[in-house]
């Protein structure tokens, strides 16, 4: 098991690694290809009109003159070892894991990231509570009322959750519930739990129902399936003949077999979640991780953006291991090796 | 009135394409102490007729007619609910694979003491120590320890064994038993049979066994009622049926028997064909397509169905055929052939 | 009643107190006054700084002149042009109390010279200035002293001095580069995470990237300060909210101010123009911004002029219009460089047609003249993240055709745009780059704010060009006229020389001047759209 783990984590790194030189030589490498010199690099990071003289210098400053494999050593190190930083009257020590500054705002990108992580976290865990409740009552009720008018209805909607786009329901419901009838808070209202735990909650609803909307659609549906399955199994039949009750035999017996395959579905839905719900906190202007994402990429600001991409394929990667251990606990039959 | 009367059962299913009659006017006794083998194809109604029997059927999209009567009630007729409280506790089920019958993700104990705990109120503790002994008597070597093990865990015969032990952890007074060797080796299977007797005899159990092969039930029961389309089509003593078997159909099965000296693919007397489909049943009697002798009925075959009716001592055959070219097919044709080994 | 702040103060009010929310749809910039160059945050910063000038506040055609600020007057130029003074105010804090004097603004300017800690902001004073020759920034170079650019010869004299004769120097000085910065509070590029303020509002919190908080700053003396009324208790500033939501708040109220102030987005514009009650609340303003299509004189056979002047004729200026949005979204038809909202700017229109739908005959004349009588081939390049931009290349497209001119559409991202494509000289050679789509606002409303940086053939370089297609040495020397004429009547003569010359030269087709369609917030009072910020004037504003 303590093996298991350690191998699995030691595979995460490699992971981490590939992921990250991907990431920077699609940063660097392709615009290369394209004939982008270091100065039509630097010239995103420089303001309005910016002379020959100002790009050539960011372009120095940035590092953009030094080979790819010099600029992801010194990013590594970084990592690794930590970094400093000349702000112009000083030199700050970034320690490590140092992701290094934005290219644009000239901000420690770590701590950024980890200022924005409860924002996701809330977010995900809240969405999570109330999808995993909803989809699953659903996908059960319909599977035990297959062909019913609840099944019908409840199926058809989920099928436009799945379909629907988030910034679509999201839009759709903030103008509805925000600004048409005042019941929820208008987008880019954010309060930490900590502050205020009520009003925390009251921010986050109308995101939470909205992406819940999403996955509850798609949870809904794969239970129902998975019930539909379970239900016709042998040993749905010995226990009713047992003498067991319907709603034991639904619950203990069907659903516990039903949800198994769910929860590899679970694990990486939510490992991506935590890692940033794009659509979701663009739309809802909630500073979480997601929000980060969208804008690094949109200034190519490749200190964020790959400190937010190392950030959210950790959580995947931490997700998918927490996933299989939990397997080999729900599912005697799974040996970890 | 025996212990167990089912009379004029008829279980069908509407689907779709049509009316599915699986069981269509069985009927049966049977008496505490006793062993009835039920024996036919896949698909001739057996299977249902148990489960029709534990009211597993109730609240789908069964219709049940005709009447079960156990021990003085009568089954078909009762609430679900109390139909639930007689199951597992008064009648008991062994099914036919384990592996798949039993739950994967809990453990052997676990589920004994499931079964258990439902009809009695005990303790887990107690219940537990119900179940290892139970898995004792079953013939589990180390049963305080293979109590934990999860199904997986066990090996087929192992697994059977436990299930055996669940079915009876209430003392039920029926036990149904659904092909219950059929998933295993055949030392196996001898195994299984020697403890399902061993054990109706200290339970004094009423016991079903159920199967589509006639080599299961030869040891084991009293009576063998032969089932195809969903009718019994001959029902006798054990010796009237291997003895003394009249009808075509219980011929084939008795040419069908796999036995220890021969390969299993190997048959003497094959029966031709399929077995019908339940919702066109064919005309007549049911099994004529099959029937090598169809054509002596006097065109009756696929015309008239026959009636079933008493030759002698409660042997039962439903077949067209006179009496005496029956007897005189068996004795000239079938017999000679089944014999040459 | 739409349009009512354009010309007068939208419900008045002296009363003070309250929030004012605001919200941005992108990040700033940044809030260092060295370090920021768009329109919205040179108008919004004058809550926390002041500068030597600034715009003179509210609606009317005034608001595109300038007015002193920190300074007690404007600024006095040498009779050569190249040296301004200007004197400063006594009794200036900054909001820990300390006095604010000339060697602050000298400081201010000369730390702002560092590009590589402040890549954002302007560089004109970079440009203009005589800096000394091994000066590096205050940072790299501590020692060296910059009094050859500028210099506080007392505490209430600042002293510009310039390289050559600069007219519009009071237009420069209302930049944030002179809002003063007080030296042992200085953190280089960190100092936007906590800037002194010398304005009626300091920063109570500030989140980069995510929001801030301003609130009174009581070291402030309204009696210095005859432009800021400061009417609100406290400013409250969302970053990167997303857009569509942006303008859905500004519409129910829940913010008041959309930053910006570049217009709404297009989804809100579907439902504000129909709807009355919505469209009242509105003001459509023309802005001091061209959209346009250089005609690059780079490439066959566009180097000669007649075939310049077909793509003129032969344009569709309605059809343009429309691909831009239409009169109310997009623009004024613009038949010449310079916009209304330019001090001095005249209206003229060297290739009028009929309905400004183009003029087949002519076109087909100037192109026999130019030796295509059949038309040529070219291409177009565009911003493909701009929908904008794609429909007028299509526009452009199809009344080209009309006369044989072929063109073929290429649509480039944005942020490579003027790096890598229609602004790289190499780019438009190789590729024979004859169209390109381009836009262009002002820094400030006078001539050279305007035009400059787009006609001046002396500042194309290899890449990352603004100017794509007008190399005329004749323009230039109008520039340099125009550019050291210190009467300001004359100056303006000058810049509408520099746009007939333009014009004439047919390498630039205008499309339409620019307007945009604000929306005044709920409960918002004071409101005005002042032209020099071509803005609503922030530091007007308060809240019911």
């Amino acid at each position: 098991m303590v093996t298991y783990i350690i191998r699995r984590l030691i595979g995460a790194v490699a992971m981490l690694i590939v992921i990250s030189m991907v990431t920077f030589g699609i940063f660097f490498v392709v615009p290369q290809w394209a004939g982008a010199t270091p100065e039509a690099l630097a010239s995103r990071y420089v303001g309005r009109a910016a002379t020959p003289e100002t790009v050539a210098l960011i372009a120095e400053r940035l590092g953009f003159n030094d080979p790819v494999v010099v600029q992801y050593g010194r990013f590594v190190k970084g990592l690794v070892a930590g970094a400093e930083y000349d702000y112009g009257a000083g030199v700050e020590q970034c320690p490590a894991p140092c992701f290094g500054y934005s290219f644009i705002s000239g901000q420690p990108v770590w701590p950024d990231l980890v200022d924005r992580m409860p924002v996701t976290f809330s977010l995900a865990i809240g969405a999570a509570i109330l999808w995993v409740l909803a989809g699953i009552s659903v996908g059960v009720l319909s599977a035990l009322r297959r062909g019913s008018f609840f099944d019908r209805l409840s199926m058809g909607t989920a099928l436009a959750g799945v379909s629907l786009p988030i910034f679509f329901t999201g839009m759709i419901s903030l103008v509805v519930f925000s600004y048409g009838l005042g019941w929820t808070p208008p987008g880019g209202a954010w309060t930490d739990f900590t502050v205020n735990p009520a009003q925390w909650a009251y921010n986050l609803l109308l995101p939470w129902i909205t992406l819940a909307f999403l996955f509850a659609a798609t949870y809904a549906r794969l239970t129902r399936a998975g019930m539909l399955e379970t239900m016709g199994e042998d040993y749905i039949r010995t226990a009713r003949a047992k003498g067991l009750r319907e709603n034991q035999v639904v619950v203990r017996h069907g659903l516990r077999a039903a949800l198994t395959p769910l929860l590899t579905l679970f694990g990486i839905d939510f490992g991506l979640l935590i890692g940033g719900a794009v659509l979701t906190e663009t739309t809802y202007t909630l500073p979480g991780l997601g929000q980060f994402a969208i804008l690094a990429i949109r200034n190519q600001d490749l200190p964020q953006v790959m400190g937010v991409v190392l950030v959210a394929a950790g959580f995947v990667v931490v997700a998918s291991l927490v996933v299989d251990l939990l397997y080999a606990v729900v599912d005697p039959r799974v040996r970890l090796s | 009135m025996n212990f167990l009367d089912v009379k004029d059962l008829k279980i069908h299913f509407p689907t779709d394409d049509g009316l599915v009659r699986s069981v269509d006017g069985l009927s049966f006794g049977l008496e505490r102490g006793k062993t009835l083998g039920i024996v036919g194809e896949s698909g001739s109604g057996k299977s249902v007729t148990s489960l029709g029997i534990l009211g597993l059927h109730k609240g789908g999209r069964a219709r049940l007619s005709g009447e079960i009567w156990l021990d003085g009630e009568e089954l078909i007729g009762a609430s679900s609910e109390h139909v639930r409280r007689l199951r597992g506790k008064k009648m008991a089920m062994i099914f036919q694979d384990p592996l798949s019958s039993m739950h994967p993700f809990y453990t052997v104990g676990h589920q004994i003491i499931e079964a258990y705990r439902i009809h009695n109120d005990v303790s887990k503790q107690v219940a537990r120590k119900h179940a290892i002994d139970m898995l004792g008597r079953v013939g589990i070597p180390e049963p305080a320890r293979r109590v934990d093990s999860y199904p997986h865990e066990f090996s087929g015969g192992m697994r059977q064994r436990a299930m055996i032990a669940m079915a009876l952890s209430c003392d039920p007074e029926l036990l149904i038993a659904d092909e219950p060797t059929t998933a295993l080796d055949v030392t196996v299977q001898a195994q299984i049979l020697d403890l399902m007797r061993d054990l109706q005899r200290e339970f004094n159990s009423a016991l079903i066994i159920i199967t589509h092969d006639l080599g299961v039930v030869a040891e084991l029961s009293d009576d063998i009622l032969v089932m195809y389309g969903g009718k019994c089509v001959e029902y006798g003593t054990t010796e009237d049926i291997f003895y003394r078997p009249e009808h075509p159909y219980t011929w084939g099965l008795l040419g069908s028997m796999p036995r220890l000296d021969r390969e299993p693919t190997e048959r003497l007397l094959p029966i031709k064909g399929s077995p019908p489909s339940l919702i066109n049943v064919p005309p007549g009697c049911a099994f004529h397509p099959r029937c090598p002798y169809a054509e002596r009925t006097k065109g009756k075959a696929d015309t008239e169905v026959p009636a079933l009716a008493e030759t002698e001592g409660g042997h039962l055959v439903r077949c067209h055929l006179d009496r005496a070219e029956r007897q005189s097919l068996w004795e000239n044709e079938i017999k000679p052939v089944l014999e040459t080994q | 009643m739409a349009n009512t702040a354009l010309t007068q103060t939208y419900n008045p009010s002296t009363k003070k107190g309250g929030t004012l929310k605001a919200a941005h749809s992108a990040d700033w910039d940044s809030l260092d006054p060295a370090d920021t160059y768009y329109g919205y945050s040179f108008n919004f910063g004058r809550y926390y700084w002041r500068t030597l000038t600034t715009y003179k506040t509210g609606a009317g055609p005034d608001g595109n002149t300038v007015v002193p600020d920190l300074a007690e007057g404007l600024g006095q130029p040498s009779p050569d042009g190249k040296t301004w003074t200007y004197k400063i105010k006594s009794g200036l804090k900054f909001e820990d109390g300390s006095p604010i004097t000339a060697k602050d603004v000298a400081y201010a300017v000369a730390r702002s010279f560092d590009k590589e800690t402040f890549p954002h902001g302007p560089s004109y004073l970079n440009e203009l200035l005589d800096w000394p020759k091994d000066f590096k920034g205050v940072y790299k170079t501590p020692d060296v002293d910059y009094k050859s650019a500028v210099e506080a010869t007392d505490d209430t004299t600042v002293v510009f001095h310039l390289k050559k004769p600069f007219a519009s120097m009071d237009y420069v000085v209302q930049m944030p580069m002179t809002a003063p910065v007080p030296k042992d509070k200085d953190t280089g590029a960190k100092y936007k995470e906590k800037v002194v303020s010398s304005g009626p509002y300091k920063f109570e919190t500030n989140e980069i990237g995510k929001r801030f908080t301003l609130v009174r700053n009581d070291q402030w003396d309204p009696a210095t300060d005859p432009n800021r009324p400061a009417l609100p208790d406290r400013i409250e500033v969302q970053l990167n909210v997303n857009a569509d939501d942006l303008d859905n708040q500004l519409i129910s109220g829940s913010i008041q101010l959309d930053i910006p102030g570049t217009g709404m987005q297009p989804a809100a514009l579907g439902k504000v123009l129909p709807d009355p009650a919505l469209k009242a609340r509105t003001d459509n303003p023309t802005i001091p911004r061209l959209w346009y299509v250089s005609v690059i004189p780079e490439n066959k056979p566009l180097d000669n002029i007649a075939c310049r002047k077909a793509v003129m004729w032969a344009a569709d200026r309605v059809a343009n219009q429309t691909a831009f949005g239409g009169p109310v979204a997009g623009g004024e038809i613009a038949t010449n460089v310079m916009p209304p909202p330019i001090v001095g700017q005249e209206k003229f229109d060297l290739y009028a047609t009929p309905e400004n739908k183009g003029d087949v005959e002519k076109a087909k004349q100037a192109l026999a003249e130019c030796g295509q009588p059949n038309g040529f081939a070219t291409t177009m390049t565009f911003r493909s993240d701009r929908p904008r931009e794609k429909a007028l290349a299509e526009a452009m497209q199809q009344a080209l055709a009309r006369v044989g001119i072929k063109l073929t559409l290429k649509g480039f991202p944005s942020a490579a745009y003027f790096s890598d494509y229609a602004g790289n000289v190499n780019y438009v050679k190789e590729n024979g780059i004859g169209l390109a789509t381009h836009g262009w606002g002002s820094d400030w409303p006078d001539g050279y704010g305007f035009m400059q940086a787009i006609v001046d053939s002396r500042t194309i370089r290899d890449a990352g060009n603004y100017n794509l297609s007008v190399k005329n040495p004749e323009v230039d020397k109008l520039i340099d006229q125009a550019s050291a004429e210190l009467d300001a009547t004359a100056r303006a003569k000058l810049w509408v020389e520099v746009d007939k010359k333009v014009m004439e030269d047919a390498s630039i087709l205008p499309v339409v001047w620019a307007k945009s369609l604000l929306m005044r917030g709920k409960g918002v009072t004071n409101l005005a759209y002042n032209e020099g910020q071509s803005m609503y004037d922030y530091v007007l504003l308060g809240v019911e």
